[in-house]
């Protein structure tokens, strides 16, 4: 499977592990993620929080990038909830009106063609590769890791844009993490906010958030968190405070570990929250 | 006419109702107060007017109030209030209309280090096309003044090889620039 890939800024520095789970998974499961051209950032929360059209434009300027490599995948895929919401975003005001196409038309220009699917990659590994393939692959079930899944807001809301599954109940990362063999707890927390950028100029409001979140993972019965965004995580493995912080991973970091691919040590070394001591005292190290 | 709230006077915009739903489409003029938005809203402790609340003002037409209060910065946009309304009305697109037309009006922020932020992240997107952490954040300390806190972790941070230190410009970095003018510079000039 070829697809187009928006990695997003954070891939060389606060995701890389993020980023090297990603490429280790993907070339296990024969999915090629080929990188479009000279991509931009997608405006992230900043953009469209201090103006709305810039929100819009930045966005809509990679998708004229991948229109404009017709000899790529027309599936335009992004493993950050972040950037698969702003460019949801831009598709949605470009696809459902017309003014709002006009304008971004002009203020990006380029002629937009609707040709370009935006999608998260969470969403092509759940439903677009077979459950048998993906259980196929398992070397290592996790069955002793128990997890809760935290989706945070940016891939499933607004719900008319982001066009996945229930955005209170999302089933995605259980799904996939279920076939790594992994005891899912249930819990309601799994798309609270946590804080997102507020980490930066209020701490101790997000550091608050975080706590609450991990009180209600520790009382579903978890002993780590799993996540696919890059500020989820971010927030969740530098505001824990206490002295047993849960570890904070990836999708794709498990889903490698289950599948038992090289490289894991240099994920680990990456989290500010070591995982090892709970990865290898359950026998995944 | 002028209202009296328990805690500001306020200056009535008899129209600022209308002027939402026609810059935003969202029908702010729905609302009955249920109160969903601010019990969802994870950060309705740190707001002086919770979502709810935002939606009486612009009844009220408290456009003044609202484009001065700390609410439409620390709304995080994470759509929780929208995904909830039983009556559909996208807070989060109201709070974006708020906070542009604050920077545009160039009004006193109450909430400086979350604008200064937005608009230095904007900056670095400006110009390096992409995101480069370093200057970004090296800036936010420079201009918040804010010098000490986070050390810890950005160190931690840098020696994790998180953080890069040299920036990368995009190729079509010029079309990203007509972007900005065409937009934020537009619209904010010389408050920009």
């Amino acid at each position: 499977m070829k697809l187009s890939y928006y990695p997003g800024c954070t891939v060389h520095s606060t995701a890389i592990e993020y980023s090297r789970s990603i490429d280790a998974v993907s070339q296990a499961l024969g999915i090629e993620l080929r990188e479009i051209e000279d991509w931009n950032c997608c405006g992230a929360a900043a953009a469209h929080s201090i103006h709305r059209d810039l929100g819009l434009a930045l966005p809509a300027r990679n998708i004229a990038q991948a229109q404009n490599q017709a000899e790529m995948s027309r599936d335009l895929v992004t493993s950050c909830p972040g950037c698969f919401n702003a460019l949801k975003r831009a598709d949605y005001a470009l696809k459902k009106d017309e003014d709002a196409r006009r304008e971004i038309e002009e203020i990006a220009d380029f002629h937009y063609s609707g040709e370009i699917n935006i999608r998260s990659l969470i969403e092509i590994l759940t439903n677009d590769i077979a459950a048998e393939t993906l259980r196929g692959k398992v070397k290592k079930p996790l069955e002793k890791l128990k997890l809760v899944c935290y989706y945070g807001c940016a891939l499933v809301r607004p719900h008319a844009v982001t066009g996945l599954e229930n955005p209170e109940n999302p089933m995605m990362m259980d799904t996939l993490m279920e076939l790594m063999g992994a005891d899912v707890r249930d819990w309601s927390y799994k798309t609270d906010c946590c804080g997102a950028d507020l980490a930066l100029t209020h701490a101790d409001l997000v550091t608050t958030i975080v706590g609450r979140l991990a009180d209600h993972a520790r009382e579903a019965g978890a002993d780590a968190f799993v996540t696919s965004c890059g500020l989820c995580q971010a927030n969740l493995d530098m505001r824990q405070s206490g002295p047993d912080p849960l570890p904070v991973f990836y999708f794709t970091e498990l889903m490698g570990t289950a599948m038992d691919l090289p490289g894991r040590d240099g994920w680990w070394r990456k989290h500010i929250i070591n995982p090892m001591s709970l990865l290898s005292g359950l026998g995944y190290a | 006419m002028d209202y009296q709230l328990s805690n500001c006077a306020i200056k009535s915009a008899p129209d600022f109702s209308n002027e939402i739903i026609g810059e935003t489409g969202v029908r702010v003029d729905r609302c009955y107060q249920c109160m969903t938005c601010t019990l969802g809203c994870p950060v309705a402790e740190a707001m002086d007017y919770p979502p709810n609340q935002v939606m009486r003002l612009i009844d009220l037409g408290a456009r003044e109030v609202l484009l001065g209060s700390k609410t439409i910065w620390m709304c995080v946009s994470c759509e929780n209030c929208f995904a909830r309304c039983p009556n559909e009305i996208d807070t989060g697109a109201v709070m974006d209309y708020l906070r542009e037309e604050a920077t545009a009006a160039g009004v006193k922020v109450p909430e400086e280090r979350i604008q200064l932020l937005h608009r230095l992240f904007a900056e670095n997107i400006r110009a390096f096309g992409k995101v480069h952490e370093a200057t970004m954040l090296m800036n936010y300390k420079l201009k918040s003044r804010d010098f000490f806190s986070d050390m810890g972790l950005g160190l931690k941070l840098f020696l994790k090889g998180k953080i890069p230190l040299f920036p990368a410009k995009i190729a079509g970095l010029d079309k990203v620039k007509k972007i900005f003018g065409k937009t934020y510079d537009k619209k904010f000039g010389d408050k920009s």
